[in-house]
């Protein structure tokens, strides 16, 4: 077998080369970690009246006009977002510590299907997941006994739903759209799995990878301490955070772009609701498409300021996410090409049904 | 001794590899580095996730980029 081409990982490098936990007392921590939390939340409560100083008084702006408008927005939203994401990313990172793919692995061998697409979809938010390793890990779900329905079902909510995208949508565009991005999401991860466990196609994974017998135990069980769990929850702050904050400042300019001025509904016509092939559309320019959620939210952003409608984006958004073609390539090596095909078909019909309904009820 | 840097070939994979190298270098002990790209081979370790270490056929570590502090401990230790 070739080695594969190294891809653009969209995903957290943890990394901590710099990290000795110094052997400081736990409750000190927790005490720290407390208190830098209200003084997050004082801060974060003067965000707005800050921003409207900032553009009206300091500056000068007039209430009323765009550019006031645009400016205000931007020294709002910008620290609003970063400082949600911050803590969220902190504590999602302390979440995550306690789930390992060998611990949800265990939790979802031999499950039976619906029960097991459920779970699968849920530990797939709070499972540790790179794409680079989607291989190794379908293969060690499958030999492991994971049904191969269940296994879809983590392989399509773990890149899909998480903190990350959730947070962005929730700072840019309101908690509706990112509590409808989370509940779609994950029904279309349940039932997409859940269809392609009924469509019975193991013999359509390669040979090979049957043929692997491993031990689950020669990876050792991480023992964490407290210590070492706060010390992921700043690894994975530091990690992702400095990586996301670029798209995220992209994403809040654009928004304030439309925000202060007349929006656009240049998009309306092709992109609105009643346009019924921007649908299959959105999900069909998606798929060579490959992002991480960060990357895709600044254009989701300008998509839905120029008048697109919510079902449109949110299925762009899906596919350009959860079915790439790069990420299929990768999958090539332990799926045949009848069960990628399958995989596409079922996953892309998942996302289609998702924009059609939100364009139909919004 | 033999390592063996568990990877596809992503960018984390790419450092660890270098940063075993230069911890085997620092600590001038004889050892054979090798990266196994192979999945099957990857997923014969019961690794699920990359990048792995593996020092002499142990798995020391999945999921993350260890420090150069604790690949020491494996390598010199």
């Amino acid at each position: 077998m070739k080695p594969i081409e190294p891809i653009g990982c969209a995903c957290a490098t943890v990394n901590n080369n710099d990290s000795r936990p110094e052997k400081s007392g736990i409750a000190g921590k927790i005490a720290a970690i407390a208190a830098a939390s209200l003084v997050w939340y004082l801060v974060y409560r003067q965000l707005e009246p800050f921003s409207r100083f900032f553009a009206y008084d300091l500056l000068g702006l007039s209430e009323s006009s765009h550019l006031g408008e645009a400016v205000a927005f931007f020294v709002y939203d910008t620290p609003k977002v970063l400082m949600l994401l911050t803590i969220i990313v902190f504590f999602v990172g302390i979440l995550r510590s306690f789930f390992t793919p060998e611990g949800t692995r265990k939790i979802l061998a031999g499950r039976r299907e619906s029960v097991g697409n459920v779970l699968a979809a849920c530990l797939g938010i709070v499972t540790p997941f790179c794409s680079c390793s989607a291989v190794p890990l379908f293969i060690g779900f499958v030999t492991a006994g994971v049904p191969l329905g269940v296994t879809f079902s983590f392989l399509i909510a773990a890149p899909m739903v998480n903190e990350i995208a959730l947070v962005l949508l929730y700072g840019l565009l309101g908690w509706k759209v990112a509590a409808l991005y989370l509940v779609t999401g994950l029904a279309v991860a349940i039932v997409a799995g859940w269809v392609m466990g009924r469509l019975k196609l193991e013999g359509q994974i390669e040979d090979w990878v049957r043929a692997i017998r491993t031990d689950p135990n020669l990876v050792p069980d991480s023992r964490l301490t407290m210590n070492d769990r706060i010390q992921s929850g700043w690894i994975a702050v530091r990690d992702i955070v400095g990586k996301v904050w670029f798209y995220v400042l992209l994403g809040i300019a654009v928004g304030a772009g439309i925000h202060g001025y007349a929006p656009e509904n240049f998009l309306a016509g092709i992109m609105g609701r009643d346009a019924w092939w921007s649908v299959p559309a959105a999900v069909a320019v998606g798929i060579p498409m490959y992002s991480n959620a960060a990357g895709i939210i600044p254009v989701v952003q300008a998509l839905l300021g120029k008048g697109a409608a919510l079902g449109t984006v949110l299925a762009f958004m899906m596919s350009v996410i959860a079915l790439s073609l790069p990420e299929m390539v990768i999958l090539r090596k332990v799926l045949k090409p009848r069960l990628i095909a399958a995989f596409i078909a079922v996953l892309g019909f998942g996302i289609l049904l998702v924009g059609y309904m939100f364009n139909r009820i919004i | 001794m033999l390592i063996q840097v568990l990877g596809p070939g992503c960018p984390k994979c790419v450092e660890l590899e270098k940063s075993v190298r230069e911890v085997v270098a620092e600590a001038g002990v004889e050892a054979l580095v090798e990266k196994i790209t192979d999945f099957q081979k990857i997923a014969a370790f019961g690794v699920m996730a990359t990048p792995g270490v593996v020092v002499d056929g142990q798995v020391k570590v999945v999921g993350r980029v260890p420090s150069k502090a604790e690949l020491k401990e494996w390598i010199a230790g």
